[in-house]
């Protein structure tokens, strides 16, 4: 071993086996394989959360559950899929890519990184936790006021929401410090002649989620920390007999809420590219304009808070601005839909799995963007907000923009992080399951929204019956598809046909220079980006 | 870029961050438990609290190992000026959440309160206020212990700077003697401020329950004291690690974090001392 | 599933959002308006999704050709571009863009204006004024100007609910005592809440607007016909907000102003009895009607509560223990201070706000000799107005 060698693994220990290993990783992979596999774990947790809503709402009437269990599964749903299934599957990606990417020899901070990790499971256990106490008689269950905390119904809910205060602090730290990780090592370890304006799209978009993450998940804190001390130490932020405002809480959660969006999709946008390029064997079109819109999107995420909260009764200046500023971000946005369109205009396409997931989730996406278009009108957001309209949007958005993304994702880079092919024909399946079982289940919910079904109830007058059928039955077939998402990668991880360095034919960059799956330290040597 | 061929310091596989999660969510656990009037929460808590000082030990103390050790070269020195900047930039968030807070309830939220009469009959809206049905309270002046306090934390700005000189230009005594009465200037803030604390509680009828006003007065105040309680926490690691020589001129990352540190919380309470008190 | 519903489902299907869904009655689109802002909101919603239908067909339209045409099997060629390159092809990728900001801030920002005026219009030529109170979980009515209060909860039958029952047309969507309005007249809508927050929302209006504790939120309406118009709570408000609904009924003029004067005879009734002594029977019978209306949906018709959110009446300590001390004052954290005042920061409110002294002496005699509590003693609706 050179000393050149020891320099760079710090000393020639062999690193602990079995459990340990994983506990006490510093590796970029290895981290990276368990934010996958807890992100994998945590979807169908969630999954199963609202298979069990769905069915509930399957037909008028209480059936299954008393309101407050299914107050508490909602709320956990969402706060489970969006944290701790779509963003640590972002920061997995991340992790495994960035420095494959960018010619680096791990992140820049990696004990760091393992203690960002490692926040995540706490954080999980302390959010359903109370679901198990409630069952031994403490407490009454988990949070119970959906996943946004309004107060004062959330000064009023029972210990669940303390335990998902102090969740969101675990999960906010762990955020934050993989940001700081992310940002450093994009600033510090890019290889020699690897340039801003050469970073690969993956890596501007994550850059930006990160920016955006350290600017909003601090507020979060705050805000949860205030309703905090409302509960137990007698302040009254958001308690009019004391001078507080229960809208200031909305204010300072969706501060931090509209940006979350982007920060879930920022990393699909930035994967996209890449997939389209790699399978319609053609460049990527307007790279800079895709960097610009991120920039822009990303600037424009912190000031259109308000479009949540056009109900509260804000006046009319502040309801004008928040909707124009909303409506522009539907601009650099269609900057990015055009971009992707021309990367595929005249190449010569092949549809594999991962083609056929960010294909799909580009048209789901640009329904769910389009309706969303539609929400920020201030006046007819009066019709739809908190109605099952968002409901429908914001699950184009979130699963078939996110989920659907990420999925394009696994099966992008699955075979780079395992060796193995994945097993096309039924990762086809999976998608075309998906895309339809995904329609039936979420187009019902924009008719039962605009014919007026408010969301978070469980039970429902009669005229909304056949639609809330249809959707039930679409959540069902939905999850049962998830299961061939699962079988494909469990197959994927323990065999199948070799991969080789260069997965995809068309595919381009540095991750596709080092072999399948890469070495466990990859770029002893940096690699000089050329030109 | 010479330091490049020498390949980047990527530390072993280490037990303390996993051990520093487990111990935050005993920690968690038992706050939780604890506000909640289930009093074996206690027990989660001090548990924890030994966990995480005995982790904090350990991991600080492999990683100035590491550096003494020679570890650590410019390229990984970057990365944690990098690293350190941006945490103090989510720092300015956090604060920035509750400043946010309280302009919005001095110029928002009270205001409007003062123009419902329908339901708040005779209440004025005017600050400093504890709600329209709070109780009586006496503001906190600015020119008394405040404008002293600005004073204390302004020479510490310059003490530490004074500190660093001496660091640059290998004047043992400067650097130490520098350091030791930034901390002295620190303790003496935080004196000041529980002093302070006191007499709101006891004389003035100033508390966390005191409407908005004591709210935010108490929270902006109270986690910038918390911060000056850790920024002299971590001076007097630094002043530790002055006498035993551990720092040069051109490698003394952990002087310089904890100094900027510093200046943050010194600017913060800037903040504080023209919107909290004075205004 | 009837064909009617399965053909306007399947239309809905196809013709997703276009302009023939502007037939509202069918309910893929909002439902029917009823006033000026509704009329406005549905043009709007309708222009909007006619023109987002249109750049999804074109844009997705170009997306298929391509993903038809340019594909491997086909034996196409890639090309190799990454950008516009020449003066003519950046002109013609700024084009769509421009018509997209003009899309965006002309075609829809200039309709959406008109109507955010309308809708934040709430008080010119404003003819009365409504003040609604949301409390969990039930909506309080109140007019002013003429003096008149009432409570409107839930009517559904929990047989339904629990399918014990066949349901009920207007299932859910049915309450004891609708709020009564006037066609043709521009009713100001005053918001607020006792507790949390809850969002009261007639589609058929085009009005949703928060109802928030301690603040005062306005909205307005003005009914073109008669009829009765539904629709619920809308902001999440704990267990009870499914059940919450929302029920206007609007009459003419002259039907409003008997209705009026017939309220306030009730009104003016209701003082005078509280005034007399009531028998152990008459507060019993009333006790249990306003126990199952307004206390069973938290305590349980049973009594027994819901572990860990609403406490059991049936052996309570509260509930078994003292009203009044000796001089006839409330006992601090007793029975009938609870019921009056509540308990502040939980979901028990100040019954106070929304009961008459009859109704609370009758609920809280109720309770004290029910589901096993044998207190055997009674309340009488003048002690309660003495500790008001
Ligand atoms: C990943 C998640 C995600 C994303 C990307 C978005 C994207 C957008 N969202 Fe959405 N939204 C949510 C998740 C998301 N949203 C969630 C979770 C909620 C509900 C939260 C809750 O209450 O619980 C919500 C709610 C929500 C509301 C509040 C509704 C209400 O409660 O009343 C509004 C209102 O303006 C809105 C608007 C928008 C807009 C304008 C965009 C834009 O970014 C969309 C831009 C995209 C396009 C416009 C389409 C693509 C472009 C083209 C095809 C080119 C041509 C187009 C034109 C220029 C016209 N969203
Ligand atoms: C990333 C975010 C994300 C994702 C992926 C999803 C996924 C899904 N969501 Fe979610 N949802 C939200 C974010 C998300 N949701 C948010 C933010 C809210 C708002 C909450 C609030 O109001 O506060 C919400 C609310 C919400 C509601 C409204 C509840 C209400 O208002 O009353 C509904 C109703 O249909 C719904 C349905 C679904 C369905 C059917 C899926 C499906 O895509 C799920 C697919 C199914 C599976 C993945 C299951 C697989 C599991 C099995 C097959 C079982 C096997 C089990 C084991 C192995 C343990 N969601
Ligand atoms: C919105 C839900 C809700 C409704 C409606 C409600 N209560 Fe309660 N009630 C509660 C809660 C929650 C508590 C517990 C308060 C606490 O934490 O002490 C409570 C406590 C009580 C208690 C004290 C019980 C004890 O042992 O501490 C009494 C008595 C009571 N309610 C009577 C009533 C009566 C009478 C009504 C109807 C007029 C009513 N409640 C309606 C939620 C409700
Ligand atoms: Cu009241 Cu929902
Ligand atoms: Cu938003």
């Amino acid at each position: 071993m050179t000393t050149a060698d020891l320099a760079l693994h710090g000393s020639p220990h062999a690193p602990p086996r079995g459990l340990m290993r994983w506990l006490t990783t510093t590796n970029h992979k290895d981290i990276g394989t368990m934010y996958l596999v807890f992100s994998l774990v945590m979807f169908f947790v969630g999954g199963a959360m609202i298979l069990l809503v769905r069915a509930e709402l399957f037909q008028p009437g209480m059936q299954m559950m008393q309101p407050e269990l299914f107050n508490q599964l909602i709320g956990v749903h969402a706060l489970v899929m969006i944290f701790m299934a779509l963003m640590p599957a972002a920061t997995g990606f991340a992790n495994w890519m960035i420095p494959l990417m960018i010619g680096a020899p791990d992140m820049a901070l990696p004990r760091l990184n393992n203690w960002s990790f490692w926040l995540l499971p706490p954080a999980a256990a302390l959010l359903l936790m109370p679901f198990a106490l409630a069952l031994f008689g403490v407490g009454s269950g988990a949070i119970a006021t959906g996943w946004t905390f309004y107060a004062p119904l959330s000064v009023q809910d029972g210990m669940g929401l303390d335990f998902a205060i102090l969740a969101i602090h675990l999960l906010g730290i762990s955020s934050v410090m993989g940001s700081i990780n992310i940002v450093v090592t994009v600033f510090n370890l890019r290889a020699p002649g690897m340039t801003f304006m050469k970073l690969p799209l993956f890596v501007w978009g994550w850059l930006i989620t990160a920016f955006m993450l350290i600017a909003v998940i601090p507020v979060l804190a705050g805000a949860v920390t205030m309703l905090l001390t409302d509960r137990h130490f007698g302040t009254h932020f958001f308690n009019a007999a004391g001078g507080g405002d229960p809208i200031l809480f909305q204010h300072l959660f969706w501060f931090f809420g509209h940006p979350e969006v982007y920060i879930v999709l920022f990393p699909v946008w930035g994967l996209t590219p890449h997939i389209l390029s790699a399978f319609a064997r053609k460049p990527v079109y307007g790279y800079r304009a895709q960097v610009y819109a991120f920039w822009v999107i990303g600037i424009l995420s912190v000031i259109v808070w308000g479009h949540h909260i056009m109900t509260s009764g804000m006046s009319t200046g502040a309801l004008l601005y928040f909707m124009y500023s909303t409506m522009s971000i539907s601009l650099p946005l269609s900057v990015l839909f055009f971009c992707w369109i021309a990367t595929i205009w005249r190449g010569a396409m092949t549809f594999e799995a991962p083609m056929l997931f960010a294909l799909g989730m580009i048209v789901l996406f640009g329904i769910g963007g389009l309706t969303g278009l539609v929400l920020a009108d201030a006046a007819a957001d009066a019709q739809y907000h908190h109605s099952y309209f968002v409901v429908a949007h914001f699950h184009y958005t979130l699963f078939a923009g996110g989920i659907m993304g990420i999925m394009a994702g696994v099966y992008f880079w699955l075979p780079k992080m395992t060796g193995h092919m994945i097993d096309e024909i039924l990762a086809k399946w999976h998608f075309w399951l998906t895309a339809i079982a995904f329609n039936l289940t979420f187009l019902p919910q924009f008719f039962v929204g605009l014919a007026g079904m408010p969301r978070r109830v469980p039970d429902y007058a009669l005229q909304f019956a056949e639609f809330n059928m249809l959707s039930s039955i679409g959540a069902f077939v939905l999850g049962a598809a998830q299961l061939l998402f699962l079988i494909v990668v469990v197959k994927c991880i323990r065999g199948g046909p070799p991969a080789p360095a260069k997965v995809w034919e068309g595919a381009e960059g540095l991750e596709w220079t080092v072999p399948s799956p890469p070495p466990h330290h990859t770029f002893q040597t940096r690699p000089v980006i050329g030109e | 870029m010479s330091e490049t061929e020498q390949g980047y310091y990527v530390p072993d596989s280490s037990p303390y961050p996993a051990l520093l999660a487990g111990g935050m969510f005993v920690l968690a656990l038992g706050f939780a438990l604890q506000i909640n009037d289930e009093p074996v929460g206690r027990w989660f808590m001090i548990a924890a609290a030994a966990l995480i000082g005995y982790v904090l030990f350990g991991w600080f103390g492999s990683v100035i190992a590491e550096n003494q050790a020679g570890r650590f070269l410019r390229w990984e020195d970057r990365s944690f000026r990098w690293g350190m900047a941006w945490f103090i930039a989510s720092e300015v968030m956090f604060f920035a959440a509750f400043f946010g807070t309280l302009f919005y309830l001095r110029n928002i939220s009270v205001p409007e309160l003062g123009e419902t009469q329908l339901i708040w009959p005779g209440y004025r809206g005017t600050w400093p206020t504890s709600g329209p049905a709070g109780q009586p309270f006496t503001p906190m002046a600015a020119w008394g212990i405040p404008a002293l306090n600005t004073l204390i934390l302004l020479s510490s700005a310059v003490s530490v700077t004074w500190a660093h000189w001496g660091l640059l230009k290998q004047r043992r005594a400067q650097l130490i003697g520098g350091l030791a009465l930034t901390i002295a200037l620190g303790c003496l803030f935080l004196g000041f401020q529980a002093y302070e604390y006191h007499h709101a509680y006891t004389e003035m009828g100033l508390n966390l329950g005191a409407g908005v006003y004591g709210a935010t007065f108490f929270m902006l105040t109270g986690f910038h004291g918390l911060h000056v309680t850790i920024g002299a926490i971590g001076l007097a690691a630094v002043l530790g690690r002055a006498i035993k020589g551990h720092f040069t001129p051109d490698n003394h990352f952990g002087f310089e974090g904890v100094a900027w540190y510093w200046h943050f919380v010194d600017v913060v309470w800037l903040m504080l001392f023209v919107f909290v008190y004075w205004m | 599933m009837s064909a009617r519903r399965a053909i306007s489902m399947l239309l809905g299907g196809l013709a997703v959002f276009g302009p023939a869904s502007a037939r509202a009655s069918l309910d893929w689109n909002l439902p029917p308006p009823a006033t000026p802002l509704a009329l406005d909101t549905l043009h709007v919603h309708n222009t909007f999704m006619v023109i987002t239908l249109t750049i999804f067909v074109l844009v997705f339209a170009i997306m298929i050709y391509s993903i038809v045409v340019h594909r491997k099997s086909r034996n196409h060629e890639p090309a190799a571009f990454t950008g516009p390159g020449t003066a003519a092809q950046i002109f013609w990728t700024l084009i769509p863009f421009l018509i997209l900001v003009f899309i965006d801030f002309i075609v829809m920002g200039i309709p959406a204006y008109h109507s955010v005026e309308v809708m934040q219009d709430t008080r010119t030529d404003a003819d009365m004024v409504v003040k609604v109170t949301g409390s969990q979980w039930k909506w309080q009515y109140e007019y002013p100007e003429e003096g008149i209060k009432l409570v409107s909860s839930l009517a559904t039958p929990r047989a339904q609910l629990d399918g014990q029952a066949a349901k009920g047309e207007h299932y859910l969507r049915e309450v004891d005592n609708p709020l009564v309005l006037p066609v043709g007249k521009k009713v100001r809508i005053l918001l607020t809440s006792t507790d949390v927050i809850h969002t009261w929302w007639v589609p058929q209006f085009g009005t949703k607007r928060d109802a928030i504790p301690g603040f005062i939120r306005e909205t307005w309406a003005t009914i073109a016909q008669p009829g009765v118009y539904r629709g619920q709570c809308a902001e999440l408000c704990g267990t009870g907000h499914a059940f919450m609904p929302v029920v206007v009924q609007a009459v003419m003029e002259p039907e409003y102003r008997q209705w009026v004067a017939q309220k306030k005879a009730e009104q003016s009734a209701q003082a005078a009895s509280a005034q007399r002594t009531w028998s152990r029977d008459e507060l019993m019978k009333h006790g249990q009607e306003i126990y199952a209306k307004v206390c069973a949906v938290c305590h349980q018709p049973n009594g027994q509560g819901i572990p860990g959110t609403f406490p059991a009446l049936a052996g309570s300590k509260l509930v078994n223990g003292p009203l009044l001390d000796a001089a006839g004052r409330l006992v601090k954290d007793g029975h009938l201070d609870r019921v009056m005042n509540g308990k502040p920061g939980t979901a028990m409110q100040a019954f106070k706000a929304t009961l008459s002294d009859s109704d609370i002496a009758a609920v809280v005699t109720f309770e004290r000799n029910s589901f096993g509590n044998k207190m055997g003693d009674l309340v009488q609706p003048a002690q309660v107005k003495a500790v008001r």
